[in-house]
């Protein structure tokens, strides 16, 4: 398909996002959705001043950190289904490192607390994996089955041991002392460490799997998992490598949630970014180089969404639709396109 | 026994939606089709129930309504899978993700609103019973109709030429094709029709297991736990409806365990068939290993029981089947 010319790409992109439009338009119109002022609303809710700018930048920052860590796992043909669970975990851990340092502390200390939620986020990938690889339990159930039980860990430490003295509710643990949070970009909410740390993620990701041996090795997995093991390219450990990795960096988008974003556990640490990175990558089909924007383009959604209750008396989730939307019409336009092939390959 | 009895009735009752979602994945299944979206389904046509319902005032307009959504789910499914060639997992975990969130969305006007539901039916006589008659007196219409839809989908499958053709089209497309059935619209058929039965079940919790709409409804999860049955059931209609009731336990034994240990947060308990689903999928899994297999072949006793433990999948699942590339 890479042999169309750049027109025919476009045109395809523009049939893809007009269809995405028209569905959208039908099912949001009926549940009182006038088009226009929707569109509106979301958008100016989303970049219509430099804090809210703010907000879709820190919301940009796990949902790029989970898409970029779902790449390494699929260039092996794995989909790791789990990374929500992973997210909470690495919050759950990063908090976990935090708790003896109730009254405050330093650089060090966030330092052991990134290093902590990427433990944990590699540590439920590891299990995810382990269940696939030696329980051929198909990871699409190891890792949906671990996030339920990654939410389960979390309400029963924020009603149990974490609790805050006095009152257990789904508000959360205990907030941080202000010297645990990782330092703003100017006046707005995103923490410039985040943008580094999403921004360095991109780019590990590229060379790990486009620069080395270990990716191309990655890739000879995911293209032929049986003669890989004629090869000896031990397919099983690099399945497990890839899930760490990726786990690793979802735990990484908990501990920014954590650290960054709510300054707590809370029931909904993850806010979904899980599932929403999930789209993003299909959205990209798989490609390093357009995942950055799209996580962009969906972060700004979810931050003009909060609007919708507010000035049209619409749900919030409209966001999550419009973008499951628009990765079905893809689907869509893609397999028209092989319809069409098809019958002139018959002709 | 009385407790006993009640017990049971409440597996029944809490079981309901999960069997019919089961046994709609299960006919989409034999049809060689997996439908990732249960879980987004489930919820969807759980809010178009409720709502259908508490505007027309007659819930069974609302479980109608249930099915049709589930059956249009299904439908999108279908078509994209299985006319347009894309993947059908990839297209089933959107649509999941994508029906949940329509059903936030469409439903936040009926957020916690009153509105009728399926109520119960009495068995005239059958109350006064002993044991039978706690259980089967008065019960709520989904746990016959579930019971009804177990006996219905085995029949299909196994005693009348269609269910045949169904299971041709799952196991062997081309010999299938090659007796002149039109594999591709059999696989849509039964894509609808397995949708229709999740429909039915979404509207069985909105309706009358956890009557009612809201963020969250209750019945999130309900569908990943029904696709890993379907699995366990070894895609059998009857054992499948019985790893359902089993999972309705474990949820039934939920609510007798916070009671014994009410230091432990309800929403804990709600996420317990979860682990319990992995451990399931591992053990069903693990009678396909060699070295399992070797253990059990040297032991007559566990070769005895290990009988049927293990069923492999339609040998087409998830497979495209073009009729233009041929035989």
């Amino acid at each position: 398909m890479n042999r169309d010319s750049l027109l025919t790409q476009i045109g395809w992109l523009a049939l893809t996002l007009l269809l995405a439009l028209a569905l959208t338009v039908i099912v949001a119109w009926p549940a009182g959705a006038p088009p226009l002022e929707t569109i509106y609303v979301l958008f100016k809710g989303g970049v219509s001043s430099w804090s809210k700018i703010g907000r879709v930048l820190a919301g940009w920052v796990p949902l790029t950190l989970c898409s970029v860590g779902l790449l390494i796992p699929f260039t092996a043909r794995l989909w790791n289904i789990g990374v929500e669970g992973q997210v909470i975990m690495g919050a759950i851990f990063c908090t976990a490192a935090l708790r003896p340092f109730e009254d405050g502390g330093g650089t060090g200390v966030i330092i052991l607390a990134l290093a902590a939620s990427v433990a944990g986020g590699a540590f439920w990938a590891l299990l995810a994996g382990l269940l696939r690889v030696f329980g051929r339990v198909h990871e699409i159930f190891s890792g949906l089955g671990l996030n339920f039980v990654a939410l389960g860990v979390t309400l029963w430490l924020i009603f149990g041991p974490w609790r805050r003295p006095g009152v257990a509710s789904m508000s959360g643990t205990k907030p941080l002392d202000i010297s645990l949070w990782l330092p703003r970009l100017g006046t707005m909410s995103v923490s410039w460490v985040g943008l580094i740390l999403a921004c360095a993620a991109v780019l590990l990701v590229y060379i790990l799997l486009h620069r080395t041996k270990w990716g191309l090795k990655m890739r000879a997995v995911g293209e032929n998992p049986k003669a890989a093991t004629l090869f000896s390219l031990g397919p099983r450990r690099r399945l497990l490598q890839a899930f760490m990795l990726c786990g690793g960096l979802a735990g990484l988008a908990g501990a920014t949630q954590v650290l960054s974003v709510y300054h707590r556990l809370l029931p909904n640490i993850s806010s979904g970014y899980g599932y929403t990175a999930l789209l993003v990558s299909m959205m990209a089909s798989f490609r390093l180089s357009l995942v950055p924007f799209i996580c962009l383009f969906f972060a700004v959604l979810n931050v003009g969404s909060i609007q919708l209750p507010l000035q049209l008396g619409l749900d919030s989730s409209l966001s999550g639709v419009i973008q499951g939307i628009m990765v079905l019409s893809l689907f869509i336009v893609q397999g028209l396109r092989l319809w069409l092939k098809q019958r002139k390959e018959a002709d | 026994m009385d407790t006993f009895a009640l017990t049971i009735a409440a597996i029944l009752m809490a079981g309901a939606p999960l069997v019919l979602a089961t046994l709609g994945e299960t006919l989409t299944e034999k049809a060689g089709i997996i439908n990732l979206s249960l879980d987004g389904s489930i919820l969807l046509s759980a809010m178009a129930a409720f709502a259908c319902s508490a505007t027309f005032d007659s819930p069974w307009l609302g479980m109608l309504a249930g099915a049709c959504v589930g059956a249009a789910i299904a439908g999108v499914l279908g078509v994209i899978g299985i006319f347009l060639g894309q993947s059908q997992l990839a297209v089933g975990f959107i649509l999941t993700l994508l029906s949940r969130d329509l059903a936030y969305f469409l439903g936040h006007n009926f957020s916690r609103q009153p509105g009728p539901n399926l109520g119960l039916w009495t068995i005239p006589g059958l109350g006064k019973a002993p044991f039978v008659g706690l259980i089967f007196g008065s019960q709520s219409p989904v746990v016959y109709l579930s019971l009804a839809a177990i006996a219905f989908c085995w029949w299909w499958m196994y005693r009348t030429e269609a269910g045949m053709r169904l299971r041709a089209v799952g196991e062997s497309p081309r010999a299938a094709f090659g007796r002149g059935i039109r594999v591709r619209m059999v696989r849509l058929y039964y894509c609808l029709a397995g949708g229709a039965l999740v429909g039915l079940a979404g509207a069985a919790y909105s309706l009358a297991v956890k009557p009612g709409w809201g963020r969250p409804q209750g019945c999130e999860g309900a569908g990943w736990i029904a696709l890993a049955i379907v699995i366990f059931g070894g895609w059998h209609p009857v054992r499948a409806a019985l790893g359902a009731f089993f999972f309705a336990a474990l949820q039934v034994s939920g609510i007798y365990l916070q009671e014994i240990f009410p230091s432990i947060p309800a929403p804990v308990f709600q996420v317990a068939p979860f682990p319990m689903m992995i451990l399931t999928l591992l053990a069903v899994n693990m009678g396909r290993m060699g070295w399992v297999q070797d253990i059990v072949r040297r032991h007559p006793l566990f070769k005895a029981l290990s009988r049927g433990w293990s069923i492999d999948a339609p040998a087409a699942l998830g497979q495209d089947f073009d009729p233009k590339k041929g035989l």
